[in-house]
């Protein structure tokens, strides 16, 4: 019998291999948390800060608990920028925006998706391809175009373009809509049914997790948006959540006042991070759709 | 989306076409639902789309400020950009290493981070819930952050650096470093990538797997001869999409360093919105000129990969759905 059969060196080999497997795991793990520590130390480190005494933030190497708890960073940052303006503002963009995607994008997906005409196929495919065209390219003449009719300083730039459909949550909405058995539809025909109420009445419902995600990428376009806001809005009391943080932050003597920096980016991130916990599977559905396949 | 793409062509192919006054009475009724349906969008992309593409290929051509109407200038500005604009070759060459670095740091890291957390790890929705975080920040909020968190005397990366042994770095003081901290930022939405990735691997049968290991494939022979052919559908979509996100990268820029130190961040469509939106009076013509070249180079790319794609692209069944 040869010595790597006999009964010792197997347990001695199994014992390897088990010991080996918890090591490789540990290992595993270990890596996870050094990860997550990266991914999540300057969202906490910004938290913590935000409390901090002014002397405390300039310290090297950084300190990560307040030696004072000091909540008045808050109501001094927002001395400085109007946040009730500023979060009213964001709200009313976001939800209006909100409003005409959905609206716009299930219409357009379902005619995409249900109806037969001539160069139907064609027409989506120029929708696609609009997904690839850069921004830059458009910027200026649309720009110059609302400067034209008197758009700049008022929310139209930001909220109108919603209501003509936007290529990507169509395009979401549609690969949805394709899924969803024909059956119901006949169904619903026979029973004497107009395509408008099967749209509105068996279509929308069934299409529930698909808006989600619509929504949920819609509302962090509006809300993360800096571009838009940034050259269409120059009354300050139009400004939106983006911009009041940016020029809160590049006011002249606010350059190293981390503490409020960090107090009033903090106030701009809650309301996402809220909404992510809310959402969280619908966020990664979101990211899903959009990279995995189509 | 690059799948449905070349499906779409493919179904607009060989296809016999569908004339107006052929279609029976309730097909022509069908249709006419189907174009009122779909209006808002037809009516979207003549107005934001094809209009912007049309004119500002127009405007390129021409002196414009908007004040005064555009005047035609022929090809003076490309004539410019391309021998006299050492800012179009810095910020163009600049935006060429933000590409590169960024795309390999969200596929690499992306790709690795998802190996990691599809080998049945336990609260796998914890871990990628944690992974995902910070991408969904506002950038504006994670330019604030990470301002700080940059910042040479006080910041938290160089108190990382010191804990290990290494010098402070002046990062945004210090040509040489300061797109490096752009990239270092930029692992920030690695979660995305890897939220993808993750859902491509937990779609691989299981089967495949155990074929391999009867066959006594080890671990890194079953990541390159399974695992990689048959993700590269995803790493071809994910590529193609980092790299024309990559392309535009503009507002922690702007807001982080506005280009500086001595334009060693100036990325080219910081550049272009300089033109038309810092400049007095605004170049909205020369400014176009320079969109345009972009929009070709970003062309150019996307035609390349998805030409060499047939060549590394593997689909699972032969042709794509």
């Amino acid at each position: 019998m040869s010595a790597a059969t006999s009964p010792r060196s197997v347990l001695e080999s199994n014992g390897f291999v088990l010991l080996s497997r918890l090591v490789g795991r540990a290992l595993l793990y270990l890596l996870l948390i050094v990860m997550s520590l990266w991914f999540l130390a300057p969202l906490f480190w910004m938290i913590m800060s935000s409390f901090m005494p002014l002397d405390q933030v300039g310290v090297f190497p950084v300190q990560w608990i307040p030696r004072v708890w000091q909540p008045e960073n808050y109501t001094d940052a927002l001395k400085f920028w109007n946040f009730g303006t500023t979060f009213r503002n964001t709200m009313f963009v976001t939800i209006v925006s909100l409003i005409g995607d959905i609206g716009s994008c299930t219409v357009v997906a379902y005619g995409f998706a249900r109806f037969r005409f001539p160069f139907r196929d064609a027409l989506f495919l120029i929708l696609l391809a609009t997904l690839m065209l850069p921004f830059a390219v458009r910027l200026i003449p649309v720009y110059a175009a609302y400067d034209a009719i008197g758009w700049i300083d008022t929310f139209y730039p930001l909220i109108v373009p919603s209501f003509f459909g936007n290529a990507f949550y169509i395009f979401i909405c549609r690969q949805f809509f394709l899924g969803i058995p024909q059956d119901l539809l006949d169904a619903a025909k026979i029973d004497g049914a107009s395509e408008v109420r099967i749209f509105t009445q068996v279509m929308i419902p069934l299409a529930k997790p698909a808006i989600v995600v619509i929504a949920i990428l819609s509302f962090q376009n509006s809300w993360n948006d800096f571009l838009g806001p940034l050259i269409y809005l120059k009354d300050p009391d139009l400004h939106t959540l983006a911009i009041g943080l940016y020029k809160f932050t590049s006011l002249p003597g606010q350059g190293g006042i981390y503490n409020q920096q960090m107090a009033a980016s903090t106030l701009m991130v809650l309301p996402v991070l809220i909404v992510f916990f809310l959402f969280q599977k619908q966020f990664i559905q979101g990211a899903n759709i959009s990279g995995l396949k189509g | 989306m690059a799948q449905a793409f070349g499906a779409q062509l493919s179904a607009l192919r060989g296809r016999r076409r569908t004339r107006w006054r052929d279609l029976s009475p309730m097909r022509k009724r069908e249709a006419k639902f189907g174009l009122l349906f779909i209006l808002p969008w037809i009516i979207g992309v003549l107005l934001f789309a094809l209009f912007p593409f049309v004119a500002s290929f127009l405007l390129s051509f021409t002196k414009y400020n908007i004040v005064a109407p555009p005047k035609w200038v022929g090809l003076e500005h490309y004539a410019h950009i391309f021998t006299d604009d050492p800012l179009f070759v810095k910020s163009l060459w600049n935006t060429f290493v933000y590409v590169a670095g960024s795309v390999i740091i969200r596929i690499v890291l992306g790709f690795a981070l998802a190996l990691l957390l599809n080998t049945k790890v336990r609260f796998l929705g914890l871990w990628r819930t944690l992974f995902y975080l910070p991408s969904v920040v506002p950038i504006v909020a994670l330019s604030v952050i990470w301002l700080y968190v940059l910042n040479a005397r006080a910041g938290l990366l160089n108190s990382l650096l010191y804990a290990i042994g290494l010098p402070r770095v002046r990062w945004f003081a210090d040509p040489d470093f300061a797109m490096l901290a752009f990239l270092i930022m930029s692992t920030t939405w690695v979660g995305v990538t890897m939220v993808i990735f993750l859902a491509g691997l937990q779609g691989i049968p299981e089967e495949y797997y155990d074929a391999a290991k009867i066959d006594g494939a080890n671990v890194f022979q079953r990541l390159l001869r399974v695992t990689i052919p048959l993700m590269t559908p995803t790493i071809y979509l994910n590529v193609l999409i980092n790299i024309i996100g990559a392309f535009q990268v503009f507002t922690q820029i702007f807001i982080m360093t506005g280009g500086a130190p001595r334009d060693a961040t100036r990325t080219y469509v910081l550049h272009l919105f300089d033109h038309a939106f810092q400049y007095l009076p605004p170049q909205m013509g020369y400014s176009s000129a320079l969109a345009w070249i972009l929009f070709m180079i970003i062309f150019a790319f996307t035609a390349v990969i998805v030409a060499t794609s047939q060549r590394w692209v593997f689909y699972q069944g032969g042709e794509a759905d």
